[in-house]
């Protein structure tokens, strides 16, 4: 089957050739047949990369250790579950699904799109196509998933143990789809550009894409997090890694381009910007792609060392030139329709949010690229830690949630004075009220910064909530509904506004969960026998007793926890960590179960007030005497089995099966006679509401990407306003 | 039998890509009029959001009632005027069809 595999990546590059040629001859010489078949060799394309992708998933799923990558990604032990995931966790696998994606995605778009944009779609389709061509390029001749080995292992190395997670099986595929959905609407502006015809059809006909990438992405990078703070072991969701980076810069321009292709849309203005802002969320979806993959940063989510650096730096240094110099050659035609009319009005407000969002991505770039700017300027490589982000990030970051706040209170064009009063007054006097509270009733005055990060939380929800009521309100006077149901049928009828203001009220209680979670931590790492207690933020922690359990995938060693407070049972927390056996037979017979790679089982108590997150990391000093001792023997054993000549199948099965029990004996040990492990305790207030808050983000992110029902374009004869009123009536 | 698949899929994917050249008989040529038509939808769709917008701004409390029906009346104004291009375009391209 693999060399159906590499056939079907030689028939897909063939097809996306073919597809760029006819597309771009088609738009040349305004055929639609020529147009028409590049389009299609985009649908053939995701039906090859389809059954391409299934080929590898299948490979993986039947642990077929004669294709490379499988025998070193995947074991027999693997879970059939994260046997499926381990396909993307190799260079080659996520190569071919990121291609595979963008496959779907560009048929999609190009399926909804129909014949709409008919100048503009054969040009986006040359492009989406030319991407797909420069990744099958790096599978066919750099990474390719379907190599076989010439003599294949009985067992493979098995799945890192870092990424065997439940979100990894649906974090990378998001990141994947975020990074190609931003690729259409590059591609469309780029044809857009091209053809120059750049008003609003291209932008509407995209809108969706880049909101659903945005959604895509962000699920991502929350996924992500959470898998940061249950597995990684270390208890934080963010730690400014250059690849975590590297999904956040598109995602915050492509944060920035939906809210202002708005202006665009429906003033005719900030062309320039906008399609800077599409073309530089492409080209930085490529630079995280190519960050993971180049091995040129360290970070420990890429992939290593690899020879992708160079094909990507062509590609990006293309892309980038390319947009410059469109960009440029057709700024005449890019001029705005309209000026601003007031600085107070939504316009205004949009801008300032781009500003803000652009400045961020260039901090997270700065601080992400600077060790290789150091290393250029000064020959050092040096590198920034999270305090400087946060120095940077922080403040900016206090700006955006106050204007996720503002933004819907103020109207489009301009606001007057009494208008400003109107709106603003009641959300200022709650976050007053809020500001009071805090200072009075909780702790939270020991941390200035951190207080105004709240009070500037209410303020944002108090605006959302105040115009979610109004809008109710609104609805009830015209139609005399119910308060659910008003605002049920209010969110229905507008989709966009609506799940955008949810949006801002997610992401407001995200950044609650993150800065309260953060600033007022209580975290404390200490040694502890069973029987030993520590007291964390209140809390009584008690090692009540030692755990392992000796499996065939890996020997778990952990700990039972109770937690009290004021001498009440509060919940009993398990957390372990798990060592799988390393492929490295210099580790010894007994030692390589011990002494492989390992990951951390967290002990969570998540709750609406506090997490309380615990983590064993146990000493295996103690065993390594008797590890050492069982070597030894086994060596001794295996060696004396040879020089007797009894290599039978017997013998050899009933040494191993004497492994074994050795194995779990020694994991026993932990059990019966404990020592000191270390443990890491963070008590965090609010930490949940990061994930309650995510929840709502993707909602409101679900509800505004929703179709509107269709309006009705039938054709009326009746005078024009009379038509306008029917036509607006109607949708 | 990896041949046979091999070849089976290079033909359906010759059939799916080939199947627009074959009818090509009626060589269809896009006339400029389509993408002016579809810019000048798109701007209208884009009006009547506005004018939604704007009611949605006044009943919510945002604009005051002299302001709204300005605003109103501007916008829709300006739909006229895409609605009358919009007509003229579609007899234009009815004419040379």
């Amino acid at each position: 089957m693999a060399t159906v595999g590499r056939a079907l990546l030689i028939v897909a590059f063939a097809v996306a050739l073919y597809g760029i040629a006819a597309s771009i001859y088609g738009a040349v010489r305004r055929e639609r047949a020529w147009s028409d078949s590049g389009r299609r060799a985009v649908y053939a394309l995701a039906g090859v990369l389809t059954l391409a992708f299934g080929l590898l998933e299948a490979a993986f799923l039947r642990s077929d250790f004669s294709f490379s990558v499988v025998a070193t990604h995947s074991s027999t032990t693997t879970p059939a579950f994260y046997k499926a995931t381990a396909a993307w966790s190799s260079q080659e696998g996520s190569l071919l699904l990121w291609v595979w994606l963008l496959s779907l995605w560009s048929s999609l778009v190009l399926v909804l799109v129909g014949r709409r944009v008919r100048e503009i779609a054969p040009v986006a389709t040359a492009v989406l196509l030319g991407l797909a061509s420069f990744f099958l390029t790096l599978t066919i001749f750099y990474a390719n998933p379907f190599d076989t080995l010439a003599i294949p292992p009985a067992e493979g190395v098995g799945l890192n143990p870092l990424l065997r997670h439940p979100s990894m099986m649906f974090h990378p595929p998001m990141l994947y789809s975020g990074y190609t959905l931003f690729s259409i609407p590059f591609a469309f502006a780029i044809g857009a550009l091209i053809t120059r015809r750049l008003n609003a059809e291209w932008v509407l006909a995209t809108r969706r894409f880049a909101l659903g990438a945005w959604l895509c992405l962000g699920i991502g990078i929350v996924l992500g997090a959470r898998w940061s703070y249950t597995e990684l072991g270390w208890g934080g969701i963010w730690a400014w890694d250059p690849v975590e980076n590297a999904s956040l810069m598109p995602w915050l321009i492509g944060t920035a381009y939906i809210h202002s292709i708005m202006i665009q849309e429906k003033r005719g203005m900030l062309k320039v910007w906008n399609v800077s802002l599409v073309l530089a969320t492409g080209t930085l979806a490529i630079l995280g792609t190519f960050l993971v993959r180049s091995g040129i940063l360290d970070s420990i989510h890429a992939f290593g060392a690899s020879t992708l650096g160079v094909p990507f730096l062509i590609l990006i240094g293309a892309m980038v030139l390319g947009s410059v110099g469109l960009v440029i050659a057709r700024r005449g035609d890019l001029r705005s329709e309209h000026q601003l009319d007031s600085l107070l009005s939504r316009e205004a407000v949009f801008l300032l949010q781009n500003v803000i969002l652009v400045a961020l991505c260039f901090v997270i770039f700065w601080g992400t690229f600077f060790p290789l700017i150091s290393e250029a300027v000064t020959g050092t490589r040096a590198s920034v830690g999270p305090p400087w982000f946060d120095k940077y990030t922080v403040p900016l970051a206090f700006a955006l949630v106050a204007l996720a706040g503002i933004g819907p209170l103020v109207p489009w064009r301009r606001m007057t004075v009494a208008a400003v009063r109107r709106s603003f007054v009641a959300p200022l006097l709650l976050a007053l009220a809020l500001l009071v509270a805090l200072l009075f009733v909780s702790g939270a005055r020991a941390d200035p910064k951190a207080l105004a990060f709240l009070v500037v939380v209410g303020f944002t929800l108090a605006c959302v909530a105040q115009e979610l009521w109004r809008g109710i309100r609104a609805r009830q006077a015209v139609a005399r509904e119910p308060a659910p149901v008003a605002l049920v049928a209010l969110v229905r009828r507008n989709r966009r506004r609506y799940g955008g203001y949810i949006v801002h009220a997610g992401f407001a209680v995200l950044l609650l969960g993150v800065a309260a979670s953060t600033s007022f931590q209580h975290a404390r790492d200490v040694s502890l026998r069973p029987g030993q207690s520590v007291r964390v933020d209140g809390f009584d922690i008690k090692y009540v007793r030692a755990v392992a359990k000796p499996e065939a995938e890996k020997i778990s060693l952990g700990a039972v926890l109770d937690v009290s407070k004021r001498g009440r049972h509060v919940t009993t927390l398990r957390t372990s960590r798990g060592f799988y056996p390393a492929q490295d037979l210099s580790l010894g017979i007994v030692g390589r179960f011990f002494n492989g790679e390992a990951e951390s089982e967290v002990g969570l108590r998540a709750g609406l007030g506090r997490d309380i997150w615990t983590v064993i990391n146990p000493d295996l000093g103690p065993l390594q005497r008797i590890i050492a001792e069982g070597n030894r023997r086994f060596r001794s054993a295996m060696l004396a089995i040879q020089a007797k000549g009894d290599g039978s199948q017997a013998s050899i099965g009933q040494l191993y099966a004497l492994r074994d029990a050795a194995v779990a004996a020694v994991a026993r040990r932990f059990v019966t006679a404990p020592w000191s492990s270390q443990f890491r305790f963070i008590v965090s207030p609010l930490a949940t509401w990061i994930w309650i808050g995510a929840i709502v983000t993707v909602l409101g992110g679900l509800i505004a990407l929703w179709p509107a029902p269709l309006t009705a374009r039938r054709r009326v004869t009746a005078g024009y306003a009379a038509r306008v009123a029917r036509e607006l009536a109607r949708s | 039998m990896d041949f046979l698949i091999i070849v089976v899929v290079l033909c359906v994917v010759v059939a799916i890509v080939g199947a627009p050249l074959r009818r090509r008989g009626e060589q269809e040529v896009e006339s400029p009029e389509v993408g002016e038509l579809a810019d000048l939808e798109a701007a209208k769709e884009a009006k009547y959001r506005e004018i939604r917008d704007a009611e949605l701004d006044h009943r919510t409390g945002k604009l005051s009632e002299e302001d709204w029906r300005a605003l109103d009346r501007a916008l829709r104004g300006e739909a006229v005027v895409l609605l009358k291009r919009l007509d003229e375009l579609r007899d234009r391209a009815a004419a040379v069809s």
